[in-house]
């Protein structure tokens, strides 16, 4: 016990140096410990993005590829898939909902989908939460626009806005002869749909009618009335989220979906192609995580190497120690609860720091980059992250330890000081 | 009825320092020499030769090469390092030159300290240790304000010795080892130092073996003893 008090008050006697090692470790458990929650969760927002979708079908090429064009609207799809096979999909056996994608046009920078009514009704997020309008409703009218919430806040919108839609993503060749309306503002989600300006898959082909191969066809002009009348069908869509019945039956579908014989169709289970990302992007996780850990050991190793200078100085009680009796292993012991109690703190307060941090942070990381972190009790993981940097600081200990033992063995009784 | 044995006894010891960072090397060599309990013992002789290195031997903080020390008839030196550890805890009081407090530590916590390392002597102490270590501080005319201390450290230096002495004397330890208590002292504080160590030494019925170069300080002694009379010393060149 009054070892324990002596210990505590050596290392009060050095607070400054011995905080700033404190903190240096803090900063290096709260960078590892932040690291590891921003990880989990990115993937857990990334999971969050496509619940309750069951397939994703897009023109045949790489599962993450499509994943990535269809859910987070990430690069462009090589290929579209015809109105046909769409169809024929949705009449597959064991199909209770689809919903289709047209990817391709943008609005100052915005996505622009093209989809059914029932995608506001089907798309679900973060744990099967549905799409909520903060204004408005779904789209109607042909030239009806839903906006994301971000879309809303970055441009200023409100209901009834007129918007023109860019042809292709980055384009100056304006749709501007068919300016839509907004008729809907979501809530946010956190997800890409804060970011997408949703429309009718006729409309898409509405502001595609006059359009050939890119380049507006000479002379005609668009009269959105004469358009409403036309009977428009979609020759083409990007994707398309399917819902079964069951879900036993999502392999046998995924078959069916991959033999399809009209085309080159490719069908994912969006958890299996988020698990072939997180195979591709683990290496620079898997470094990152690498290089916080080698942070902590830096960490350590100053504080180790903080108990090794200040030991000369501390000659003397140790051979006080010694001369009422301590055995040498009481000084080792002395020393290891010193690193021990330092790493601990050090521990502690990074912890402190990342919930803090957390807190701090948690609104604006949401908003930012839909990047939903929970403020939640540390679990196993984090604790066994914590008692590993205890038990590797009271290891780094044993450095200055063995030094205080060698010292206390070769000076006997008295200290040249 | 046999006399009891002496409370230290040293045969035939030999010890050398190996030459290293503090100096070329150094042999001590001690034929046979014995301190009665109670006996009050003043060893002297000039800096450098060898007394410190004699009491580390005699405290079992070094272990001589050969030869053997006895404490109270009891084997000493001939232990483990551990067990000789114990021993000292239990039966030995140190108080050196100076820097003899853990200079972050309160007051009491050090006089108290010894107490961690020996159950026995904490036993006889009794329930209220506190009280004990006051008592002896009062003893040793400490103020109650140098009480109150943050730290050792802010003492002075003739009150650090005093807590010294009281570390050393407490739970009543048969042998109290002082390493030239009063060099670091002015002339009139140590004349009252060595008044206070006599008295609690003697009312603790302890044996003192105190090492000076003073040799000004032996009148007061049952016994003086000069380095070079009882050791043989060889410093290498
Ligand atoms: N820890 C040590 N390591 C090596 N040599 C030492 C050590 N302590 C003392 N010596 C040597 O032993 C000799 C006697 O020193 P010491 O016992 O301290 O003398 P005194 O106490 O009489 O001044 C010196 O020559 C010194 O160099
Ligand atoms: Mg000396």
């Amino acid at each position: 016990m009054i070892l324990l008090r002596l210990a505590l008050r050596s290392l009060l006697n050095r607070r400054l140096t011995v905080a700033l090692t404190i903190f240096a470790t803090a900063l290096s458990v709260g960078l590892f410990l932040g690291v590891e929650k921003v990880r989990t969760g990115a993937r857990s927002s990334f999971a969050d993005t496509v619940s309750g979708v069951d397939l994703i079908v897009g023109a045949r090429s790489g599962p993450v590829q499509l994943l990535l064009y269809s859910v987070f609207r990430i690069g462009n799809a090589t290929n579209n898939i015809t109105w046909e096979s769409y169809e024929d999909i949705a009449a597959m056996q064991g199909v209770d909902w689809i919903v289709p994608l047209s990817l391709g046009d943008s609005h100052r920078g915005f996505r622009v989908l093209g989809t059914t009514r029932e995608y506001f009704t089907r798309y679900r997020y973060r744990g099967g939460q549905p799409l909520a309008f903060a204004a408005g409703g779904r789209f109607d009218d042909l030239f009806d626009a839903v906006i994301g919430a971000d879309v809303a806040a970055a441009l200023g919108y409100r209901l009834g806005d007129p918007l023109v839609v860019a042809h292709g993503l980055a384009s100056f060749s304006l749709h501007d002869d068919a300016p839509f309306r907004v008729a809907g503002i979501l809530e946010k989600t956190g997800t890409p749909v804060d970011r997408t300006v949703h429309v009718s898959l006729a409309a898409i082909e509405a502001i595609h009618i006059d359009w050939q191969s890119g380049a507006r066809a000479s002379g005609a002009r668009l009269d959105p009335d004469a358009v409403r009348q036309l009977e428009l069908r979609p020759q083409a869509i990007t994707a398309a989220l399917v819902g079964l019945d069951s879900r036993l039956g999502v392999f046998r579908l995924q078959r069916a979906i991959n033999d399809y014989p009209e085309e080159p169709l490719l069908a994912v289970l969006p958890g299996v192609a988020l698990q072939e990302l997180w195979s591709v992007v683990g290496v620079a996780e898997t470094a990152l995580a690498g290089v916080s850990a080698m942070v902590v050991a830096t960490a350590l190793l100053g504080m180790a190497a903080m108990i090794l200078a200040g030991l000369n100085e501390r000659r003397r009680e140790m051979a006080i120690l010694r001369a009422v009796g301590a055995r040498p292993r009481v000084v080792v012991g002395l020393l290891l609860l010193e690193a021990g109690l330092i790493s601990a703190a050090g521990a502690a307060l990074g912890l402190g720091t990342v919930y803090g941090g957390l807190a701090i942070a948690q609104p604006f990381l949401d908003s930012a980059w839909g990047l939903y972190i929970p403020i939640e009790a540390p679990g196993a993981g984090e604790l066994g992250v914590l008692a590993a940097v205890v038990a590797a600081g009271t290891a780094a200990g044993l450095i200055p330890a063995w030094r205080a033992y060698r010292m206390s063995l070769a000076d006997g009784m008295t200290v040249m000081q | 009825m046999p006399a009891p044995p002496p409370a230290l006894e040293i045969s035939g010891l030999r010890f050398a320092w190996p030459a290293g960072r503090r100096g070329a090397g150094f042999a001590l060599a001690v034929g046979e020499l014995a301190i009665a309990r109670g006996e009050r013992v003043f060893l002297h002789g000039p800096s450098g030769s060898g007394k410190s290195t004699l009491l580390a031997l005699i405290c079992g903080i070094l272990a001589p090469q050969a030869g053997e020390i006895r404490l109270a008839g009891a084997p000493f030196s001939a232990l483990s390092a551990a067990r000789r550890d114990r021993m000292r805890a239990e039966r030995l009081g140190i108080v050196f030159q100076m820097f003899n407090l853990l200079p972050y530590a309160s007051v009491l916590d050090n006089v108290l300290l010894p107490l961690a390392f020996a159950p026995e002597r904490a036993r006889r102490v009794g329930p209220d240790r506190r009280a004990e270590a006051r008592r002896l501080l009062a003893a040793l005319g400490l103020p109650e304000a140098a009480l109150a201390a943050a730290s050792a450290a802010r003492l002075s230096v003739g009150q650090q010795q005093r807590v010294a002495v009281a570390r050393a004397l407490i739970g009543g330890p048969e042998i109290v080892v002082a390493d030239e208590p009063t060099s670091a002292l002015d002339a009139g504080t140590r004349a009252a130092f060595m008044d206070l160590l006599f008295a609690q030494v003697a009312a603790a019925g302890a044996t003192l073996l105190m090492v000076s170069h003073d040799a000004g300080l032996a009148a007061r002694f049952d016994r003086s003893l000069a380095l070079d009379r009882i050791a043989r010393t060889e410093a290498a060149a």
